[in-house]
């Protein structure tokens, strides 16, 4: 199953994204948001980046994460294939991601994705682990 | 579903009554029709919230193509005094100087409805235009700081239009007090290779025909008439202008707490218009709308370049001229009259467009007799209209009307209403070639994903805050 489902809104794109840990919450948020950009199926993890984010509270991080990884995409032209949260602590987060770069013979981009909102992103923990929703502009 | 209550005052608007800590009431400008749309959503709510911002003047305004957007609603226009007042990036939105701009040719629906076929093909394959296009420019960094800081002048100077053209533009297409260091290397590395490009999503380039004219003295003062071919572009600032609005989003997140400024919504971020945060704010924006002039007039360039080669004509032969450019995702300095008296406000306008009367003095001597025309684009299927601003506007949204029909359904739910229909082929029914970069884009894109264009267009008309002028059928579109 798909760790994240889309929302409705308006103009552009609503995800709600689940994770059994804090950090797979996060790594399944950079999961969903190249699942929605590229053919992951196409994307080799060939190479790696280190990723650092902090915020003021969980959501915030959420924001600012969410901004580092669509970065790599629309400032660096580079496909994320599979992302490895090390550590989340105090709203403050270390990821290794693994990917390559966008080879327009190779890959298709099928959607841009071009910022992260602050508007209605939350973080919360549930039952089940936790779970975040997010807004970006498309 | 909004939890807004909404009282009705007249046939056109709607008053959000004050309540809590709002500083002013909202005004929506809607029909019922349009104003059931808008009560699925919470774009009402989005209009009482703007209201919260700190130097709020008169009312928080909607135009009658609202929907919901973040922070602001799209179509909401907000103006604050520079003494105690804000500037948010958020009211102005990630596309900055998003605008559309229209062109008119010597061409008549006539000469060119056999090589409809050639014309489309050629403007897509001359125009860069979808998802993460490059230009055939690629900026240094000196090079793309001056497109910042001189806007449509350096497209001009480089070969791109003429001098002529930039008295067609709102501001001569650059805004002062552009300052490129104002900027971050993030920003200026995704506008390396992007100016002259159209993007994705509801950016396009349409050839249109003026179909019917409402205002006989206006059009001709545009120099349009029924059966011309005109050309229309909708695009904005790229991945730079989103940038500058991320980055300055992040840093002022963070100075609204330090300041103590309590908002309902962390994406209405703002700085104080006279602290150093809201001037180099100020700064930046400036820079990324003048990389979006100088984006629109190099893809005015690069149409008349493909009808020219798709027609076999010489640039005299095609004579494509500049109407007017307009911007609808922007922040500008400007001189209104509240309550009698007269002010220098900050107005905001998110999705909207500056709709200017005659004898305003920002306007271009050939414009000062009918009023600044105004573009408003509609769905691919229905066209789009020509209008001019008027005194009403100015007294009652400062000088302000819509910019769009207005999205009605999400892009989830418009792919699902596509499933399984040729769009492309429904199109051409509807006399419109289409051609997009990406697949899912036209199904993005259908007509009914947007609210009833002319509607949107008697609303505004009948409210007084722009008048008619002309309504054009689109013909042949390039969607990225």
């Amino acid at each position: 199953m798909k760790p994240y489902q889309t929302f409705d809104h308006t103009a552009d794109l609503g995800l709600l994204v689940t994770g059994e840990t804090e950090g797979d919450l996060y790594a399944n948020a950079a999961f969903a948001v190249f699942d929605t950009i590229t053919d992951l199926g196409r994307v080799e993890a060939l190479e790696v980046r280190r990723i650092h984010a902090e915020g003021d509270s969980p959501e915030d991080l959420l924001v600012n994460f969410l901004r580092e990884i669509l970065y790599l995409y629309n400032g660096e032209r580079w496909l994320l294939k599979e992302i490895r949260v090390i550590q989340v602590k105090d709203n403050a987060l270390e990821a290794e991601a693994c990917g390559e770069p966008l080879d327009g013979r190779k890959h298709e981009v099928c959607k841009e994705i071009k910022a992260v909102t602050y508007h209605q992103a939350r973080v919360g923990q549930t039952a089940d682990g936790w779970e975040a929703r997010v807004i970006f502009d498309v | 579903m909004s939890d807004v209550k909404l009282r009705r005052l007249d046939e056109y608007r709607w008053e959000v009554p004050r309540e809590g800590s709002m500083r002013v009431p909202g005004m929506i400008y809607a029909s019922a029709k349009l104003m059931k749309a808008m009560g699925q959503d919470e774009s009402p709510r989005q209009v009482a919230n703007v209201a919260h911002l700190p130097g709020i003047v008169k009312h928080s305004l909607a135009m009658p193509d609202m929907h919901w957007g973040y922070g602001f609603p799209i179509g909401g226009v907000a103006a604050f005094e520079l003494d105690g007042g804000v500037i948010s990036p958020g009211g102005v939105g990630y596309d900055i100087n998003c605008g559309c701009r229209l062109m008119a040719t010597n061409l008549n629906h006539e000469e060119i409805r056999p090589q409809m076929e050639k014309i489309v093909t050629a403007l897509f394959q001359h125009v860069p235009s979808g998802v993460g296009s490059k230009g055939a420019l690629r900026l240094s960094r000196s090079e793309e700081k001056q497109v910042l800081a001189e806007g449509a002048r350096w497209a001009v100077k480089n070969g791109y239009g003429s001098a002529g053209d930039l008295d067609s533009m709102e501001d001569g297409g650059c805004l002062p007090g552009a300052d490129p260091d104002a900027v971050s290397e993030r920003a200026l590395e995704r506008g390396k290779d992007q100016v002259g490009t159209l993007g994705s999503g509801n950016h396009f380039l349409e050839v249109e025909i003026v179909e019917e004219i409402f205002d006989r003295d206006a059009a001709s003062a545009l120099g349009i008439e029924t059966g011309q071919v005109v050309v229309m572009i909708h695009s904005g600032s790229r991945g730079l202008g989103h940038q500058v609005c991320d980055d300055y989003l992040a840093r002022l997140v963070k100075y609204v707490d330090r300041m103590g400024i309590v908002l309902p919504d962390r994406q209405l971020a703002c700085a104080y218009i006279r602290s150093p945060e809201g001037q180099q704010y100020l700064s930046a924006m400036a820079c990324a709308a003048n990389y979006a002039w100088a984006n629109r007039q190099m893809l005015m360039h690069r149409a008349g370049e493909a009808l020219e080669r798709a027609l076999g004509l010489s640039p005299r032969d095609l004579g494509m001229r500049l109407i007017y450019d307009v911007s609808h995702n922007i922040a500008k300095i400007e001189e209104h009259v509240v309550d009698g008296k007269k002010m220098t406000l900050c107005v905001h306008r998110k999705g909207a467009t500056r709709a200017f009367p005659p004898g305003h003095p920002a306007l271009p001597e050939k414009y000062r007799k009918t009023g600044q025309p105004v573009l408003i684009p509609g769905d691919m299927g229905a066209g789009s209209y020509v209008l001019v601003g008027t005194e009403r506007a100015m007294e009652q949204t400062f000088g302000s009307t819509c910019h769009g029909a207005g999205r009605v359904l999400s892009r989830a739910a418009a792919i699902k209403a596509s499933k399984g229909r040729a769009i492309r082929r429904e199109m051409e029914d509807r006399g419109v070639l289409v051609m997009a970069a990406a697949k899912g884009t036209l199904a993005e894109e259908i007509p009914e994903a947007y609210k009833d264009i002319d509607e949107v267009i008697r609303v505004v008309h009948g409210a007084g805050i722009s008048r008619k002028v002309a309504r054009l059928k689109a013909i042949g579109c390039i969607k990225g």
